[in-house]
């Protein structure tokens, strides 16, 4: 297997200074040092499991770079760029476009600026599809276009728990077949649309979704998670997964976990491109 | 696969708005969550088009009527299934494509009505011009202008508007504008009374006259064979006609006549067979093509009579369009049918009515080039005429079926009782 490729954002400048989840509370901000160390166990973490991390430099006034995972959706050597539906992060564009020309991507936007677009946070390769969450943060139509730039199957799935406002919040593909669900995340469409399209769905109970469990990086056949989720590491356990835990409650204030973090830039393990099977 | 589907009820809810959502709308139940929505929402829809992608890669494509009893509730609708993705087309700006093939447009053109359009382009509506149906429509970018095009005349990377969206077509209104036909609704009847027929298309005429607009006369042969050149003359020399569209036939007829006194080889005063009468017309055509032309006979002095002679005398443009049965045919006749379509196309565009007495083939290649709002008023003896011209679409039709004697004999008496009236 090639060595994985993350790229990832140093919590310098990480903080919670506005409010656009229902995480967020400027009551409880960032512990920076605490932040540090977590952020650190994470990388740590990655790098015991051979990956290789690229880094974004922090910003000041960028508090939110930190979550690399909304840079872009990576589809072979092109990066669609996010746009950001919140003024607060938009910001982050020109940073996350200027580092994935840096390392070699094709850098493409959107076609339309009137459409919004949150990256790898709403749009998550499992098998030969494009799973896409739409209405918090994303909007249908650009998961519509992005299917049309790259030429792959999309199917949109309506998230309506504003706790769960990106995709990668509550699902997780862990392999071409098989994901992560926390099912009162999307409506009755979502879920039938899932449960028919992969074959293996590991449901999260809702007190460990609320610990960010489908908020996992996957590296081969292990399962990185935030601290508090032991069900769901018993059912990857059984399944043949290592999952490993460390824990990102900082991250959590601004509405983010390990997933959010980092973002594939060789591809997810999930995405049949990846594995050149498709 | 590709159809045209007419699903959901066909309710007659007065809101209606057009959207279209394209993906993998099916395997993403996008399409019946939108359906659902539209009804959960109190409204109806009706699916114009779908067009279904075969393969996993391949996305489908929809276009919804949606529909509802109140604005509002139309409104709520629209903005609950453009969450899912779902955009109503006139609030898109229109595709443009360039022409990459010469004389053909791009894959899914848009393929033009005969309706005012407009097309959206950066937010901004602009008109169509040269409104003509089954055409495409090509923007100019720089003179912020765009225009109906025929197939055969595109160009290599013109911009050519594909898909529905961004286009506006205003239906129009037949019953509002041009005064005078507004009991002539049904498109063609034998059981019209004629009289009050032929009173209000001699109004019109009198009027148009009277305002300097342009009426165009589309005629058949058959306008000679039934002795009504005269009247046609008449017409001409009154200033009722500007502009006279027609084939072989009708000027070569018209000019055996002005020669020999015959049309067919049957004299005209008193509907005799002249003995080798049926080479008439072709002496006739034979002096012309010797001499050149309409123009250089009557300027010469050969054609001193008829039709023809009336608008060389008159300065009436004529345009004759040549047909694979023609003898001959007279110099003047175009015999390139794109070069007469397109001068035809061109002759069109300042009419403002349109009489079109006794041919079906020339007919119906006019109604083809007039915008939905030029009035044409269609004589005919055989009353499939004018339903084909309807069938094509050119709906602003008006039939009258009657030989076209009585019916010319009858226009001029009224024209001249309009002249005469205080």
């Amino acid at each position: 297997m090639p060595q994985p490729h993350l790229l990832m954002c140093s919590p310098k400048h990480f903080d919670i200074v506005y409010e656009i989840n229902p995480w967020m509370s400027r009551q409880r901000r960032a512990n920076p040092v605490l932040a540090m160390q977590q952020w650190r166990a994470l990388e740590q973490m990655l790098l015991e499991c051979g990956a290789k991390i690229s880094l974004v430099a922090p910003q000041p006034d960028l508090p939110d770079l930190v979550f690399t995972a909304n840079a872009a959706i990576v589809f072979q050597n092109t990066a669609v760029l996010a746009h950001f539906r919140h003024s607060q992060r938009q910001g982050e564009e020109q940073h996350f476009a200027a580092r994935l020309g840096e390392a070699g991507f094709q850098v493409q936007t959107l076609p339309r600026t009137d459409l919004f677009f949150e990256g790898a946070g709403d749009a998550l390769f499992c098998g030969d599809t494009l799973f896409a969450g739409y209405r918090m943060r994303s909007d249908a139509l650009a998961h519509q276009l992005i299917g049309e730039m790259l030429g792959v199957r999309v199917l949109p799935l309506e998230l309506i728990d504003p706790y769960y406002y990106h995709l990668d919040t509550c699902f997780c593909p862990l392999t071409p077949d098989a994901a992560l669900i926390y099912p009162p995340a999307f409506d009755t469409y979502g879920r039938r649309v899932l449960r028919e399209s992969i074959s293996q769905l590991i449901e999260v109970s809702p007190e460990e979704a609320r610990r960010f469990a489908c908020n996992a990086v996957v590296v081969g056949q292990t399962v990185l998670t935030n601290v508090g989720c032991p069900k769901l590491h018993a059912s990857l356990r059984e399944s043949g997964f290592e999952p490993r835990e460390t824990p990102l409650d900082e991250f959590m204030k601004a509405g983010g976990s390990a997933k959010c973090l980092t973002l594939r830039l060789d591809g997810e393990d999930a995405a049949n491109w990846k594995a050149g099977l498709s | 696969m590709s159809q045209d589907t007419h699903v959901g009820s066909s309710d007659s809810a007065p809101f209606r708005e057009v959207a279209e959502v394209s993906g993998h709308i099916i395997d993403s139940l996008i399409l019946p969550k939108i359906l659902d929505a539209i009804k959960a929402a109190g409204g109806s829809f009706q699916i114009l088009k779908i067009d279904v992608g075969q393969n996993l890669a391949d996305p489908s494509f929809a276009r919804i009527e949606v529909r509802a009893d109140t604005e509002e509730k139309l409104g709520k609708i629209i903005k609950t299934i453009s969450a899912h993705g779902a955009t109503p087309v006139l609030k898109q700006d229109c595709r443009l494509r360039p022409v990459d093939v010469g004389g053909a447009f791009p894959e899914s053109f848009y393929a033009t009505t005969n309706q005012r359009t407009e097309i959206r382009v950066d937010g901004e509506w602009i008109l169509v011009h040269d409104q003509e149906m089954d055409c495409g429509i090509v923007f100019d970018a720089a003179k912020n202008r765009a225009r109906c095009l025929p197939m055969c005349e595109a160009v290599l990377g013109q911009s050519v508007v594909v898909g529905h969206a961004g286009v506006r077509v205003t239906p129009h209104e037949r019953n509002t504008q041009s005064a005078g036909f507004e009991f002539m609704n049904s498109a063609v009847s034998t059981e019209k009374p004629k009289g009050a027929a032929v009173r209000e298309i001699a109004r019109s005429l009198f009027n148009i006259r009277r305002a300097g607009g342009k009426i165009l006369l589309v005629g058949g042969p058959a306008i000679v064979h039934t002795g009504s050149g005269e009247y046609l003359s008449w017409l001409i020399r009154g200033g009722y006609l500007h502009r006279l569209f027609a084939g072989n036939a009708l000027a070569v007829h018209d000019i055996e006549q002005a020669m020999f006194g015959t049309s067919l080889g049957v004299r005209l005063d008193s509907g005799g067979i002249v003995e080798a009468g049926h080479e008439h017309h072709l002496r006739a055509i034979n002096r012309l093509r010797r001499i050149g032309g309409i123009r250089p006979a009557v300027e010469q002095g050969l054609l001193t009579s008829g039709i023809m002679y009336e608008c060389v005398k008159n300065n009436i443009d004529y345009i004759l369009a040549g047909s694979i049965r023609d003898d001959g045919p007279l110099p003047d006749v175009v015999t390139d049918a794109l070069e007469a379509q397109s001068l035809m196309r061109a002759g069109t565009r300042d009419i403002d009515f349109c009489l079109m007495i006794a041919t079906t083939l020339h007919s119906i290649a006019v109604g083809n080039l007039l915008p939905a709002w030029v009035k044409v008023v269609c004589v005919d003896i055989n009353p499939s005429t004018v339903i084909k011209l309807n069938d094509r679409g050119s709906f602003q039709t008006t039939g009258l079926v009657t030989d076209v004697e009585p019916f010319l004999r009858a226009l001029v008496e009224e024209l001249k009782s309009l002249e005469a009236a205080p």
